[in-house]
């Protein structure tokens, strides 16, 4: 602070706490309703704060899922979506760590072109081109199927441009001291790139983590099969079906689940989190 | 800039490259030629016979009342959305740099709606506003606000807007408060000495000077609200009521994977691609601005 203004400080503060509070509040109504009787919450105004039932709800929607609305449990649609979103984030990033040392630490004629071509998939995302990408998958034969969930999603261009930028920094010393010992390319690569990457590999998984378990349209386009269901995908249907069989307690308690391993590694990691942010968008 | 020292291998580069080059032949450039290549073809009912037609699918789209409101409304949709969160995150990155003291503690407390999925961020919102337990809206009918969003398609809009909104405003606010935090102590304080109080400096120092953040954050809001609230819409009012939330990227979805519409959808697809090219055009155009600053 350069000066002291206590009230300009005091009306800052407020502000601040008044933001949290309103970013905090439909999280709040959420938890507390999941910890509610099915009768607590069929009419406004439901229960601010915690009812008894918190730890029988969570068990039922995990084991047995939401009673009226057909749906299936969802401890294995969180499972499915860790599958999905450790898959993607480890996908994205051998690939694109692959292409980055290839593009920069090689010449060879098409180098530009694969650049280029890498660069192309920025402005391509999935919701641009829903039905052909769709039709290629079902063509496939990867309906309903881990890989066709995630290896259409793991081409990564801003992954790719991060450790290209990254490789140019590391001084070139280290390549030809590398070469002068006789090692090669992949020896190099493995015993030294390898390593000195390891801090944008983790800032860049926690990115990648919460951009995989948060899909949604590319799940609902690909699976028609309930043992495929992710859990973020999932929760619209059990929305749709609360309109005529309200199960509100349930639902809530399915939200909450779906968000807490994403923001639990977002406040964990919080300095991988800020750096992988900050530098994905360089 | 090229790296001195290289190898020489001649096949290795190409075998590190073909994971990545694969997947983008196959599920990006492959499907996107398709959407070219379809968007000007006409199916006849049956299935049974196709007509190369040039531009009539894009002509039939422009005519076409619903395409030009679905315009409409991503346009009031994207521009509110953008808008609103980054006024919200300016204002709130502003008073977080002024205080500094417990700038990390702020920072912390604001950032985690970035991890919540756009769907459950919806979902999170039509508890606040459901017409039978909402909080908010059982609030709004204390005060002779009839709240029901199923049917009055302002209110639908207005709360996909708000959900689109609270999830975006711990991104901006991180850019905005890094921005700001960049600026040299030493300016802040040649201004404070010279008589500027704390607004004075804010309107004539810290705003211009992290004009290039805010200008790339716009860029980026714009994208999130065309192509990354899907999931928003979809979960909150599947487009209705009367289509009153139907923005380009839900069309696409509906009138392609329900609507089964093969060549205008894929004539949507293109025009929407149309637009990421323009904005990443401007968002690579821009970019060294940005960084002297950051």
């Amino acid at each position: 602070m350069v000066e002291n203004r206590p009230f300009l400080t005091f009306v800052a503060h407020a502000l601040l706490i008044l933001g949290i509070l309103v970013v905090a509040l439909p999280i709040w109504i959420v938890l507390v309703t999941s910890s509610q009787a099915p009768e607590d919450v069929l009419t406004a105004p439901i229960p601010m704060w915690f009812g008894e039932r918190l730890v029988d709800n969570y068990l039922a929607v995990l084991g047995r899922g939401l009673t009226r609305s057909s749906s299936g449990p969802v401890a294995p649609m969180m499972l499915n979506s860790l599958i999905m979103a450790v898959s993607i984030a480890v996908g994205k990033i051998a690939i694109s760590i692959l292409s980055a040392f290839a593009i920069v630490y090689f010449r060879f004629p098409g180098r530009m072109l694969a650049f280029w071509t890498i660069f192309v998939t920025l402005m391509l995302p999935v919701e641009v081109r829903i039905l052909p990408t769709f039709e290629v998958v079902a063509n496939l034969g990867l309906l309903n199927s881990y890989a066709g969930l995630t290896i259409p999603l793991i081409a990564s261009a801003t992954a790719t441009f991060l450790f290209r930028q990254f490789f140019m920094t590391v001084p070139d010393e280290l390549a030809e001291a590398a070469r002068v010992d006789g090692a090669g390319p992949m020896r190099f690569f493995l015993d030294i790139l390898l390593p000195l990457s390891r801090t944008n590999i983790a800032a860049l998984f926690v990115i990648l983590f919460i951009y995989g378990w948060n899909q949604y349209l590319w799940p609902l386009l690909v699976t028609t099969d309930e043992r495929y269901y992710t859990i973020v995908m999932a929760i619209q249907r059990m929305v749709t079906a609360a309109d005529a069989e309200p199960e509100w307690h349930f639902i809530a308690a399915v939200a909450m689940l779906a968000m807490l391993p994403p923001v639990l590694v977002v406040l964990l990691m919080q300095r991988w989190f800020v750096k992988g942010l900050v530098e994905t968008e360089k | 800039m090229e790296k001195r020292v290289v190898f020489r291998q001649r096949g290795l580069p190409y075998l590190l490259l073909a994971p990545q080059l694969a997947v983008t032949l196959v599920f990006f450039i492959w499907p996107a030629s398709q959407a070219l290549w379809q968007s000007m073809l006409v199916q006849d009912p049956f299935g049974l016979a196709t007509q190369f037609v040039w531009f009539d699918n894009f002509r039939a789209l422009f005519g076409n009342p619903e395409y030009t409101n679905s315009l409409r409304v991503t346009a009031v949709f994207s521009f509110a959305v953008a808008f609103s969160g980054l006024a919200i995150a300016l204002l709130l990155a502003a008073m977080a740099d002024f205080v500094i003291r417990a700038a990390t503690f702020y920072k912390t407390m604001l950032i985690w709606p970035y991890a919540v999925a756009p769907a459950i961020a919806g979902v999170l919102w039509l508890f606040m506003f459901n017409p039978a337990i909402g909080i908010i809206a059982w609030l709004l009918g204390g005060v002779g606000i009839d709240w029901n969003h199923q049917l009055d398609g302002g209110q639908a809009l207005l709360l996909v807007i708000i959900a689109a909104t609270w999830k975006q405003i711990s991104y901006n606010f991180l850019f905005f408060l890094a921005g700001m935090q960049s600026i040299p102590r030493s300016l802040i304080e040649a201004a404070a000495i010279d008589g500027a109080g704390p607004v004075k400096r804010f309107v004539t120092l810290i705003f211009p000077l992290i004009s290039p953040t805010t200008f790339f954050l716009l860029v980026v809001n714009l994208v999130y609200a065309f192509f990354d609230t899907f999931g928003i819409i979809h979960a909150v009012t599947e487009g209705g009521p009367a289509q009153a939330t139907t923005t380009l990227v839900y069309k696409v979805y509906r009138d392609g994977f329900i609507g089964l519409d093969l060549g205008g959808s894929a004539a949507q697809s293109v025009i929407l691609m149309a637009i990421v090219m323009a904005l990443t055009f401007v968002q690579f155009r821009f970019i060294e601005r940005r960084v002297q600053y950051a």
